[in-house]
């Protein structure tokens, strides 16, 4: 390969410098068959930066607090020095919208350009999680909708309703997903078109569930016989709903008898952003490692060619290895496993795998091993997410390479037990624990609507399905105070182990003080 | 395909709504520390902001999580010395590990228990000041003719093409058409029903001359409706401008302390500090506040600020001369039409005897009349003496416009200055 002069040395940059990189890292990432969505990318200053931030990323927001508390937070972090602020922010949009920070060095940008340009981007378009759950062509328009229905509402019914309304959505809105039901994508446009119909759809329909006169006719016939004193049969028309329904804010914003239709409108808008940023709690590891075994080829392929220097590209190694460095547990700085860490560790060994495979491989991934390394990559990025990612291809090198082991802690037993380290017996075990860790229905209660008594005292009651026997934590209370803001009426929750109650909850507070 | 924009020009502080909605939500929280900061500060400090802790479980954003207790599995890296079934005892402070995983946005945890950040200098006297009122804020009108702004003032027929107004223009237009082209048509309508009728007849008895005169009529019609011009400069709007005086916002606040050899230095800097907050205050209601600093022994002298605060003096005290001075200053420099005229006195109550008398002549017969607020602190710990009772006389004259009160110790500042500026309910 011919080596050629260096695009530009040195830290600073400008745009032409900025573009003609672009031009080259897009070129072998093409080499590469990474499929993204067009770029944008935007050069910002740190305040800027911070806004972002503090906003999730998202270029437009309606208003609340609770962003203005995360830009205070992240503000005081930075003013500190505790934090360099995150390199990079890219969002799944189309065009993919990346942010470039004005202070970052030649190196910062040219990495940056791969990590999130490249890596990022061509995660979000070939992901399954993310093909299902969002739609990167109406993010942005979606969101302006949302920031400008929610400012409306400020202006009609006050800053304070539209508030305390939003706070009782956020504290719900990892449960505003169907986990196991395919979405249909919407555009916004159309979303808008359709708003003021389906409030008044809504509302009839609403009207519908709760109407109070009962309705004579066969009812009446067919159950007339012997109900002692409830002549009309009315309570023995089943559960409603018949079944348990998971997406908490759907049951909600369809059924909560007392919420106007703009406030059905505003917990469907967060429910849907709830639903957009869902493939992005389960993809962590995978995407972080997509992005970072990218920028890493790309990098080197680069220096390969002669595009960087040496001062480059050693300092992106420093870059790059503090990136991937993983504490060990019991390090001061140890805060849970490095995504970065384990993402690039297991891109970098299925390469391995497919190119140079060992006896151990053979057995552990006759699939894979020997094959095409570039298939086998984008096969895995694009049918699998964490949990599921680290189930199929965490290696015992990689299990070796981290000293992974797992412990048992169960408060029945006054000692911890570890249950696996990094062994021929451990492996199996190891990754079967790690990738229940990443699982989010194991991370998160199991929480879903049991029941909605329509006939009775219009109670709300929830079932959390308690898992090896670990309860829910105090904030339990405060969200069933917003799950009854929403629903209007007492709202209950029973802790279900093998069949059985094991706890109740209730708001508002029954009288005698009686559960805990 | 790629491109780069450059936003580093779009503004920033996008964030300023929610920061400020945060703020609005925890206002009782920040209040209680910015007054403790307010007492504890040194009075040069107020020009900077204020870290401000709260409470992580007051602003907490409950979700459904696991608590404690349970079976759960941890898995951690960087395993050196345990094997396979190693028995541990269990870490104290419970937790360990990571077990319930976080979603990433959240900062809760950490074992943080206060949510520490910044208020910007102007956040923090915002909520100094927040609940205060300038008694008698009064706009006095400048003659000055530099002080003009441009305010839009109604639709002119005639102006600059810079200023039209599009939409008023077209409006206009649109109501000249219809107004115009209504009597062409309906007498096009009518020519073209006749002709219509005309034509409906028998070939026989149609009069072929007719036809011809009213085709000729509907031509000349529909030339004239399209003659209509699409817009005439009659049509044409602008928005006018006219030149307002603006009020003028400004203010002059003379800071009258006694030197005299009763005063000490710790005297002095409290009373620093008040004039300091007052100071403050003054400045966040006017676009432009004067300092005069005017001292007293015997004699009362206008210095400057260095001096005002830090010469030693000896001697006796005679108030009067320091408001004789006031009034002089005013006369000669603070025409009171266009200034505000705030007067703070400090002082350890000391005065010659048949002085305080004096004070009080000067006071109501001149000074009060043009004065927007007086206000007195006497730092002292002792008993009143005659100013402070020839003061009372003065505040029961001019209740609204004068106001005493006595500081013992620093703590006693803010207190007193909330209690002499508090919001007058109406």
């Amino acid at each position: 390969m011919t080596r050629q002069t260096p695009i530009a040395t040195g830290s600073d940059w400008n745009f032409e410098v900025l573009a003609e990189f672009e031009r080259e890292i897009a070129r072998l990432a093409d080499e590469y068959r990474l499929d993204t969505y067009p770029n944008q990318i935007e050069v910002i200053t740190s305040e800027q930066m911070m806004d972002a931030y503090a906003s999730v990323g998202m270029p437009v927001g309606y208003h609340h607090w609770s962003f203005g508390k995360q830009f205070l937070s992240v503000e005081q972090a930075y003013r500190r020095g505790q934090m360099g602020l995150a390199y990079e922010l890219v969002i799944n949009s189309d065009p993919c919208i990346a942010y470039l920070m004005e202070e970052n060095t030649l190196m910062m940008q040219v990495l940056v350009m791969a990590h999130a340009c490249y890596g990022h981007n061509s995660f979000f378009k070939g992901n399954y999680l993310f093909r299902t759950w969002t739609d990167a062509g109406s993010i942005i328009d979606y969101l302006v909708f949302a920031r400008k229905y929610v400012a409306e509402c400020e202006e009609r019914y006050g800053v304070v309703a539209v508030e305390q309304l939003l706070d009782a959505c956020h504290a719900l809105q990892n449960y505003g997903v169907d986990r196991y039901k395919r979405p249909s994508p919407i555009s916004a446009e159309e979303e808008a078109l359709r708003q003021a119909e389906r409030e008044e759809y809504l509302q009839a329909q609403v009207n519908t569930l709760w109407r109070t006169i009962p309705q004579a006719g066969q009812d009446l016939e067919e159950n007339a016989q012997d109900y002692g004193d409830d002549p009309l049969g009315l309570h023995q028309a089943g559960r409603y709903p018949p079944e348990p329904q998971e997406n908490l804010l759907y049951f909600i914003e369809k059924n909560a008898p007392l919420l106007a239709p703009w406030q059905r409108e505003i917990v469907r808008i967060v429910r849907k952003l709830a639903q957009y940023f869902y493939p992005q709690r389960q993809t962590q590891v995978m995407n972080e490692g997509w992005a970072t075994f990218w920028h890493y080829t790309l990098m080197n392929r680069m220096f390969d060619e002669g595009l960087v220097d040496e001062g480059l590209i050693l300092e992106f190694l420093q870059s790059h290895t503090a990136v991937v460095h993983q504490q060990p547990f019991d390090s001061p700085y140890y805060n849970g496993i490095n995504p970065y860490a384990l993402g690039f560790a297991m891109f970098t060994d299925i390469r391995r795998i497919c190119e140079a495979p060992t006896d151990e491989d053979r057995e552990w991934f006759p699939d894979i091993a020997g094959s095409n390394w570039l298939e086998t990559l984008h096969f895995a990025m694009r049918n699998f997410k964490d949990e599921s990612f680290i189930q199929q291809f965490l290696s015992p090198k990689v299990i070796r390479d981290l000293k992974l082991f797992n412990v048992i802690d169960d408060d029945q037993d006054e000692m911890l037990t570890v249950a696996a380290i990094h062994d021929e017996r451990g492996y199996r075990r190891l990754r079967e624990a790690l990738s229940v860790q990443y699982a989010l229905s194991v991370r998160e209660p199991n929480i879903q609507i049991y029941a909605a008594d329509i006939r009775g005292d219009r109670s709300l009651t929830l079932r959390h399905v308690q898992d090896r026997r670990r309860p829910l934590a105090k904030s339990v209370y405060p969200v069933m105070r917003h799950l009854h803001q929403l629903w209007g009426f007492t709202v209950r929750l029973e802790s279900v182990e093998d069949d059985e109650v094991v706890r109740r909850y209730q708001w508002p507070l029954p009288n005698e003080g009686g559960q805990e | 395909m790629s491109y780069f924009i450059d936003r580093r020009a779009n503004a920033k502080h996008k964030s300023a709504v929610n920061r400020q909605r945060f703020l609005d939500r925890y206002r009782t929280h920040i209040k209680r520390s910015v007054e403790e900061a307010v007492n504890r500060r040194s009075i040069t400090d107020m020009q900077h902001g204020e870290k401000v802790s709260i409470p992580t479980r007051d602003i907490s954003e409950p979700v459904f999580q696991h608590g404690q207790g349970g079976h759960r599995s941890i898995v951690s890296p960087g395993n050196r010395e345990f094997d396979e079934g190693d028995r541990l005892r269990r870490p104290s402070g419970g937790g360990g590990g990571d077990g319930s995983g976080e979603g990433g946005a959240s900062n809760q945890g950490e074992g943080m228990d206060e949510f520490a950040f910044s208020l910007t200098r102007d956040e923090f006297l915002d909520f100094v000041f927040d609940g205060l009122e300038l008694p008698h804020l009064e706009r006095k009108q400048l003659m000055d003719l530099e002080e003009v702004k441009p305010v839009r003032s109604g639709i002119t027929r005639d102006g600059v093409p810079s200023r039209i107004n599009i939409v008023r223009s077209m409006r206009e237009a649109q109501a000249r058409r219809i107004a115009m082209r209504a009597p062409i048509r309906r007498a096009l309508r009518e020519a073209m029903d006749a002709l219509e009728e005309e034509e409906r007849k028998d070939p026989v008895l149609r009069n072929p001359s007719r036809v011809q005169e009213l085709k000729a009529e509907i031509e000349r019609l529909e030339k004239r409706l399209e003659a209509v011009p699409f817009i005439d400069t009659y049509d044409l709007r602008y928005n006018n401008l006219v030149n307002q005086p603006t009020p003028s916002n400004k203010a002059v606040m003379f800071c009258v302390m006694d030197v005299s050899g009763s005063m000490t230095q710790s005297h002095k800097d409290i009373a620093k500090r008040f004039f300091l907050l007052l100071y403050l205050f003054l400045e966040r209601n006017y676009e432009k506040v004067e300092l005069v600093f005017v001292r007293h022994h015997t004699a009362a002298k206008e210095v400057d600020e260095e001096e005002f605060f830090y010469s030693r003096e000896t001697g006796g005290t005679i108030v009067s001369s320091a408001l004789t001075l006031v009034d002089e200053i005013i006369s000669d420099r603070y025409p009171p039409a266009d200034w505000n005229l705030y007067v703070a006195q400090a002082s350890d109550g000391d005065n010659w005897d048949d002085d305080s008398t004096t004070c009080r002549e000067v006071l109501s017969k001149s000074l009060m009349r043009k004065l927007a607020y007086f206000t007195y602190v006497e730092i002292t710990p002792h008993a009143h003496q005659a100013l402070w009772e020839e003061y009372e006389a003065v505040e029961a004259d001019f209740p609204s416009r004068f106001a005493m009160r006595q500081i013992i110790e620093p703590g006693d500042i803010y207190p007193v200055f909330r209690e002499l500026f508090r919001k007058v309910e109406a």
